[in-house]
């Protein structure tokens, strides 16, 4: 048997980190709308619908980054420290928003206050720092002889800012759509006003995004076929992706409309999944833009392949007993769920 | 690189693996504890195991998110400030931390929730099987985690290729190096020795106060037949442990014995000052003829002194000579406490033994000490290599300059300052308060006061 081990590599570590987006975007999103709820019990929920499955959101972060140190080194060693205070920063403000989970229960009133400012502002900055290594990656990084060799704040650019906000707003009505669907009553009425806002800008910023890409980024335009107009045969077959963008809206606002529970969230989903897949195309094969592609960053194949016997048997392991868990916690969050 | 920055590097490193470590050295025995405690429950329905379920799996809850979020950090800063050893090693220890996230990440994450939001959403076994499976979980990562760090300590299973980047010849060689059963048979005993010394002193502290607390004199009992069976045979296995240095790192040896020359009949250095620079021991005490009897060799076996090997490649000798003494001195503290403890439950005198008590809420952090100081034993007495013998620390940093690494570590200290303090405050603040259940009594109806901690636990244990 002959697998193209870097390849399908490629493939899991990209379904890992799509994975990790939605599923810690939507929780970040809470975190994110946490300063606009209008009460401390309406805090309490959008929390406790959260709770049970934060931890195991985040894994998916821990396995794109221990995924790639095991499966791409080069690529995990250029890109780590080319993104090396952005990163630094997401792992700051997710240590303050995740422990504030457990100390909000357990802090009287200032230390309260103080944990449900830093739940909301350790969301907001993680996907913030997030976005400025997602937009230094769609920038390039500079390497030579196979390490980083920019400078400390390339991520840094009004480009970057750009997609920064671009991130901020996505994952907003991620978590719009995630709380219209487990909420009720007015905390449910207040998420659709959320969701409706962060489409609205969503949309926004995904179209400045996508257009700045095109002007700034020629390797990008040439991928897309921007020099041949809107028609070219570059660009039509990759017509699904940015048709998909523009359904996932319409699902958004539809649902809206339609004042559907489930829906709104449902369309942010196919929102992301069509960024990702226009991200995907805009650099396959490069795993770090533009220098290094996935098959001169992988690993040996023996340590590729032993991971995929290990992948194949856990995975499917993993995925049946998350989706497990959602469904134990499935339906409206009550307001008893916690165990304090 | 410059010395600056592979020192910052360090110092972050150390700084923030020493804080993580705290954590899963904790909730790996405290999360068997709570299997055992919910097992016993479910078998007799006797209240007190409920009851200190029902306590201690809050505390949980608080020192499992901060060994996550922590340990989240490793798995960046490894690339971050280690980017070259990432690409030197991962062709061979790359598989093992793949499988860690894999395995046991995963398992534990995901049943946390079921274990601390599930009571009402699950049926009784279905929960105790999410509490059994999230202390598996934390097993299966410590024998990734160790199995790596072996590696690193003693590399087999591998070749150097030509371009210089190493390849796996051997997995299971790779998985099972030598030093790999013993480290991880330590370190598990470590957690549960850390976890039973915190058990016992928070109880001691209860029952200092009212003696007759049912919840504490049990979690006590359970404690000391805990660490009186675990701490002597932690001895044991710090000597297995010991006795793979002495194989395959006889360096380390020399710096953890203070043997300065090459010689047979070695002396057994007790205390002194280590003088890296004078290759002596200052103000030693020092008992001649046993060295070679305490590392398990005949008189005649030449032991290796720091002599035999070149001075570039020397650890720091002082801080991993006192870090060892450290751990053995306090291990040998809690053996003494686990004898006297049996001693106090056989004569029935253990509740009217304020002594005991006291001495139980202080040794109550000394399994954190210890494991603390065998890390740096462990790790500073590996140095100057990251992969012993293969990779050395100067070489596995990352291109980042010294400002930005300096500008993290103080973020880092700043925020588990921050962290780290609240979360010891809310700790400690459960222990002070105990695991009596609250006294106003439970309505009627849905079964508990919604936010009361037995709001989410079933009234009976039912059956599926």
């Amino acid at each position: 048997m002959n697998l193209d081990l870097p390849l399908i590599w490629a493939g899991l570590i990209a379904v890992a980190v799509l994975l990790y987006v939605l599923l810690d975007g939507f929780d970040l999103g809470v975190g994110i709308l946490f300063p606009f709820a209008r009460t401390p019990a309406e805090r309490d929920t959008m929390m406790d619908s959260i709770a049970p499955v934060w931890d195991g959101n985040e894994t998916w972060l821990v396995l794109g980054g221990g995924g790639l140190f095991a499966a791409f080194p080069l690529a995990y060693g250029i890109i780590t420290p080319a993104f090396y205070l952005p990163i630094i920063l997401m792992l700051l403000a997710l240590i303050l928003r995740g422990v504030a989970f457990e100390f909000r229960l357990h802090g009287r009133k200032r230390g309260k206050a103080f944990w449900t400012f830093a739940f909301s502002a350790g969301s907001l900055l993680a996907t913030i720092s997030q976005g400025f290594v997602l937009g230094g990656f769609i920038q390039g990084v500079t390497v030579a002889d196979g390490r980083f060799a920019g400078q400390p704040f390339d991520w840094l650019t009004p480009y970057t800012l750009l997609v920064a906000a671009g991130l901020v707003a996505g994952y907003a009505l991620l978590g719009g759509g995630w709380l219209m669907w487990k909420t009720q009553d007015q905390l449910h009425g207040d998420a659709r006003r959320w969701t409706s806002v962060a489409a609205a800008a969503t949309g926004l910023l995904l179209f400045a995004v996508s257009v700045a890409t095109l002007y700034a980024h020629p390797q990008v335009a040439e991928r897309w076929g921007y020099a041949e107009g809107a028609f070219g045969p570059r660009f039509l077959p990759l017509l699904p992706i940015p048709l998909l963008g523009a359904a996932g809206l319409a699902v958004v606002a539809w649902g809206l409309w339609k004042k559907s529970h489930g829906w709104p969230f449902l369309g942010a989903a196919l929102v992301f999944l069509s960024g990702y897949a226009g991200l995907a195309v805009s650099f396959f094969p490069s795993i770090v833009p533009y220098d290094i592609d996935f098959r001169q960053a992988a690993n040996a194949d023996n340590a590729l392949g032993l991971m995929l016997v290990g992948i194949v048997i856990l995975l499917p392991a993993i995925l049946g007993y998350t989706v497990w868990v959602y469904w134990v916690f499935r339906g409206k969050v009550s307001a008893d769920a916690g165990y304090h | 690189m410059d010395l600056d920055a592979i020192l910052l590097a360090r110092l972050q490193f150390a700084f923030t693996i020493a804080f993580h470590i705290i954590f899963p050295s904790f909730t790996i025995g405290l999360a068997s504890f709570l299997a055992v405690l919910e097992g016993l429950w479910l078998s007799t329905r006797r209240e007190v195991f409920r009851n200190l379920y029902l306590f201690w799996v809050k505390i949980f809850a608080l020192s499992f998110g901060m060994g996550v979020v922590s340990g989240v950090v490793m798995s960046y800063e490894l690339g971050a400030n280690w980017s070259e050893f990432s690409k030197v090693a991962s062709p061979v220890i790359g598989p093992l931390l793949a499988f860690e996230v894999l395995t046991a990440f995963f398992l534990e994450a995901s049943f946390l929730g079921v274990m601390l939001f599930g009571w009402k959403k699950v049926g009784p076994r279905l929960h105790f099987a999410a509490t059994v499976l999230v202390a598996i979980g934390t097993l299966i990562s410590a024998f990734w985690i160790l199995s790596a760090n072996s590696w690193m300590q003693h590399p087999t299973g591998y070749q150097v290729l030509a371009d210089g980047t190493l390849r796996a010849t051997d997995w299971l060689e790779v998985i099972f190096s030598p030093t790999f059963p013993s480290r991880f048979f330590h370190m598990a005993l470590a957690a549960f020795l850390t976890t039973s010394l915190v058990v016992g002193a928070a109880s001691a502290w209860q029952l200092l106060r009212d003696r007759t607390q049912p919840e504490s004199g049990m979690a006590l009992r359970m404690a000391i037949g805990m660490f009186a069976i675990v701490a002597p045979l932690q001895l044991f296995a710090g000597h297995l442990s010991g006795e793979m240095v002495r194989v395959h790192q006889p360096l380390k040896l020399a710096a953890i014995e203070a043997y300065w020359t090459t010689r047979p009949d070695q002396p057994q250095s007790l205390v002194g000052l280590p003088d890296r620079q004078a290759g002596k021991t200052h103000y030693e005490v020092e008992i001649p003829g046993i060295g070679n009897l305490i590392q398990g060799v005949p008189k005649d076996t030449m032991l290796q002194g720091l002599d035999s090997f070149p001075r570039e490649d020397w650890p720091v000798v002082g801080l991993v000579y006192w870090s060892f003494r450290i751990m053995v001195g306090l291990g040998l503290a809690m053996i003494g406490l686990g004898v006297w403890g049996v001693i106090l439950i056989l004569t029935k005198r253990l509740e009217s033994s304020p002594w005991f008590l006291r001495s139980a809420v202080l040794m109550g952090p000394s399994g954190f000490v210890a494991v603390i100081a065998g890390w740096i034993v462990a790790e500073v007495g590996r140095q100057p290599w990251t992969i012993y013998g293969v990779l050395r620390t100067a070489d596995s940093v990352s291109p980042v300059g010294p400002g930005q690494v300096s500008a993290s570590l103080l973020a880092f200290m700043v925020i588990y300052a921050v962290v780290f303090s609240a979360g010891a405050v809310y700790i400690l603040r459960l222990i002070a308060k105990g695991p009596a259940p609250d006294q106003e009594p439970a309505p009627e109806g849905e079964g508990r006061a919604p936010g009361s901690p037995l709001a989410a636990a079933p009234a009976e244990p039912k059956e599926v």
